[in-house]
Order: C-alpha cells, then structure tokens, then sequence
C-alpha cells in the first residue's frame, strides 16, 4: 500500500518539529502498575509507530507524555526540557494529541471546533481565530465541510477536523491514539495519508497503531509494547521481517 | 337529586368563582408567577454553584455540597420556609422591610437549588469524559473546558428536568403563605383561601387550582415535546451516501505518493 498525500504538497504547510525523549517513564492506575520504566527517543521531525497488543500500555504512554495522566517516575523530555515540571496546561499547548473516538465538539460547527482553542488558549481575536482554523481545514481537505457539525461528517471527517484542531494549536509533536481504530474501513486511508503526509512535513510524530502497513511504511521507528513494557524497538523492516523475540513473533503472526 | 345540586353549588358555584376571579387574576396569578421565577432564577444560579462545587476534584468543595443538598432535600419544604422565614425575620427586616415576601422567595431558592444542582451534576456528569480530555489535551484550564465545552453541552440535556422543576416550584410557591403576606402580597392559593373563608364555599378554590393547572399541564406537555425531539432528534433522514464517494473526494488529485521509508 502507498501513501498519497490527501492534499497537494505545495498547498501544505512545513511543520518543525522538535525533539521527544522519554526516559525511564512508569505509570500506574491507583495501585496498579501499567507503564513499567520505558524509554523512548524520537528525534525532531520523525515518526515513531508504537505497536502492541491490547493491555500493553500504549495508550498510558501518550496520556503520559502530555499529563493527562501522571506519570508515577522517570522523563519526558520535550525538545530537551522536561514537561513534568512545567506547569501541564503550557506543556499540552506545545503537544497534539489525537484521540481514537475524535472527541469533537458535538454542539460545534467544525470550523468552530478548530476556532475555539485559538481563541481561548492562544488568545487570537474571533476574525483571526476563523481565518487560522478555515486554512487548518483546508488542509486537511474539508474547507467546504467547515459549517458542518460533527454528526453531519463522516467519521474520517471528524478524524480529520480532529487534526486540523491540534494543528491549529502549532504543535511541536503529535500524539495519535488509533486514531483510525474507530472508522470505517474506506475511511482508513485517507486519514492515514494525512498523518503520513504530515510525517512528510517535518512534524514530529509518535503513533500507536493498529495499521501495520502504515507503520512499516511511514515510521522512522517502530516500536513493539507488551505488559506495559517495551520488548523490540528498531527500523520498521528489522522489526517486521526479523522480529528478535518470541512474543514480537507471536503478536506479529496474529495481526498479519 | 339534592346532593347533586349541594356538591355543584360547593365546587363550582359560578357566582363565586367569578367574583374571585379579577382578585386571582390581579393579585394571586402574578404573586404566584413572580415568587416562582424568582425562586427559579436564584435556585439555578445556587443550584449551578452547588453542582459545579458537586463535580470538583476538591473534597473541600464536594462535601459542603453534598451536606447543603442532603439538608435541603430532606427536609420538608413548609419546615424550611417556617425557618428560614421566622428565622431571619429581624434581619431581612432590616434589608427588605417588614413583608416576609422575599424571604418565602429566598427559601424557596435554596429548596429549589438542592434539586436544581443535582439536575445540573448528573447532566454534567453525563457528558463523555473525552470532552474534557480534548479540551485539557489542546491546553485549556480545567475552568475554561468545563465554562466552554462540558457546562453547555451538560445543562442543555437537563432542560427538560429543570422545566419539571419549575412546575414543582411553582406548586410549593403556595406554602409561603404561612409567613402572613399583606392583602397586596397574596398568591393564588390564599387568595382563593381567603375568598372560600369569606363565602364559605370552596369555588374560589377550585378556581384557584384551576389556574395553576394553567400554568403547569401546558409546561408538562411541553417539556414532553421537547424530550421526545431530543431523543428523537429533530433532523430527517439523509438517503445512505455511500463512504466510497467520499474516498474520491478526499483524494482528487494525487500529487505525492512515496513508498518505502528511506
């Protein structure tokens, strides 16, 4: 499968993104251990895929990194700093975070959905706020869906006003969680070509998927979480074709 | 047929009714309707505290809440309104004059609230966690997400709760009377009350209860049509639209394509 990006490349916007480093991170859930000292480094403008089975902790690991839930030990390093003593709200607004159920506004329009933000977290007058979020929906290539509200859009829509929402906050790293696991199957690619193409872009990108052809095609670096820890990490071909260990092998013989 | 005549002339003797009316009209409907929305009004402003102090994630916030709707709920509304209307009788005295008309509004306020803030909490608490979570993950305070997106989205699901509410506040309305209204002051029930006394037949009554079926029975029926539409939803059908089509329309023209990562 090839990746084509949805929008013409000249139209698009070139992302910087910086550094993300996690070091050492634990996490828990009361009592309950489900982050287990992993250790993660994905350089400025590069995409790492996390892969796994359900229960492994992958999405713990991206509400790690931007606090939405706190991590009980270790780092996280945005572009060299660490987010955990910051205060978490300035940490969020530098980190994009798309989730598997959209999580839109439902009594929005989506122009108003990417607006909202803008205008209440980065401050912009309301004329500015709609200019940026109209250029944001553009594109991803739903510039004519703008006054649609969210149950009027197609799930890969929503998804994608989704992300031009966290794009319109000038992220410096994306986090996306199965951000195509909710959609209909037709629906799949043309997301996934939109996060490749803003892989392309230069944004720095850290993915937990179930799509294993977009991680073997679009990552700089997969990596394979199992019982809240990581087992294999690598490029996307020694991961997929010379899987080391047992359960790597195990997990990759039942999603392929 | 004796009784038959006896019963007419006890509930529904037209010449007292009529003689009442301008009295219920003038007097007792706009008393009622005046106690009542004001009541509405302050009991939603408190009840919005009291269910925005409910969801906190402070305890410090939670358990005076929880204590205040517990007391308010649980005790009878007549006891509430005695105490509150006796009870601070010298100091409103000093604020509002001598009539115990704002103090009847005022306990019925805080009766009201306890109920209009757990009507506010469960539509609140209604509303997905994953709104929040969009909101706190683009950097929004906890304030500003709940102020914008989770508040809104909350109250209007509970509408039709609060309708019902008033309906109920409209009924107690009717108790204040215990605290001795001036002649000017009177809602519909004394009013009625006053004029069976004078006539010694229950007619102004029965038309004083006619005029709160007024009120109430066209706001029922309403906030079922309401319910029912946004259950339903109000949008008709679209015919199904195939996903393939929009699978053309996202990619019109494929410009890039790259394959293996190098």
């Amino acid at each position: 499968m090839t990746y084509t990006s949805p929008v013409p490349v000249a139209d698009g916007h070139f992302y910087e993104g910086s550094s993300l480093e996690l070091q050492g991170l634990s996490m828990a859930y009361g009592d309950i251990e489900v982050l287990k000292d992993v250790s993660i480094s994905v350089p400025p403008g590069t995409t790492t895929c996390i892969i796994g089975p359900s229960g492994s902790g992958k999405s713990t690991l991206l509400r790690g990194v931007n606090r939405l839930h706190e991590p009980k030990s270790g780092e996280v390093l945005l572009a060299g700093e660490s987010v955990l003593t910051q205060k978490p709200d300035s940490v969020r607004r530098r980190i994009g975070l798309v989730f598997q159920h959209f999580n839109l506004f439902p009594d929005h329009t989506a122009l108003e959905n990417v607006a909202l933000a803008l205008r209440n977290v980065k401050g912009f007058s309301k004329a500015e706020s709609r200019r940026v979020a109209r250029e944001r929906l553009t594109e991803v290539g739903l510039a004519e869906r703008a006054d649609h509200r969210p149950r009027d859009l197609s799930g890969g829509q929503q998804q994608r006003v989704a992300i031009a929402r966290a794009l319109a906050m000038e992220p410096e790293v994306m986090l996306f969680d199965e951000a195509t696991s909710a959609l209909d199957p037709e629906l799949v690619k043309g997301v996934l070509n939109l996060m490749a193409s803003l892989a392309q872009r230069g944004m720095t990108m850290l993915v937990v998927t179930h799509e294993m052809g977009f991680a073997r095609k679009v990552a700089d670096q997969v990596v394979f979480m199992d019982e809240g820890r990581v087992v294999e990490s690598g490029k996307p071909a020694d991961l997929f074709d010379r899987p080391q260990s047992a359960r790597l092998q195990r997990f990759l013989s039942e999603v392929l | 047929m004796d009784w038959l005549d006896n019963l007419i002339k006890t509930f529904l003797d037209f010449d007292a009714m009529w003689q009442v009316m301008p009295q219920l009209l003038g007097i007792g409907l706009v008393n009622t309707l005046v106690i009542s929305i004001w009541a509405t009004v302050i009991g939603v402003v408190l009840g919005m505290v009291i269910a925005i102090m409910g969801i906190s994630p402070s305890r410090w916030l939670r358990v005076p809440a929880r204590i205040y709707t517990d007391i308010f709920r649980g005790l009878p509304a007549i006891l509430t309104i005695l105490l509150i209307g006796q009870g601070f009788a010298r100091f409103s005295q000093q604020v509002f004059g001598p009539s115990p008309y704002p103090l009847g509004i005022l306990a019925l306020s805080l009766i009201a609230s306890a109920y209009i803030g757990e009507i506010f909490r469960a539509g609140i608490q209604s509303v997905d966690r994953g709104q929040l979570e969009a909101c706190r993950a683009l950097g929004m305070s906890y304030g500003k997400a709940m102020r914008l997106v989770v508040v809104p989205q909350g109250v209007r699901r509970v509408l039709p709760a609060l309708v019902n509410q008033f309906i109920a506040i409209v009924k107690d309305s009717s108790l204040v009377y215990f605290l001795g209204l001036l002649v000017s002051e009177r809602e519909l029930f004394r009013v009625g009350q006053d004029a069976a006394v004078l006539t010694g037949n229950l007619s102004p009554l029965v038309m004083a209860g006619l005029f709160y079926l007024i009120i109430t029975v066209p706001l029922t029926h309403l906030v079922n049509y309401f319910d029912n539409r946004f259950r339903t939803g109000r949008r008709k059908a679209a015919p199904p639209k195939s996903g393939l089509d929009e699978v053309e329309e996202q990619n019109p023209t494929p410009t890039l394509t790259y394959g293996e990562n190098s």
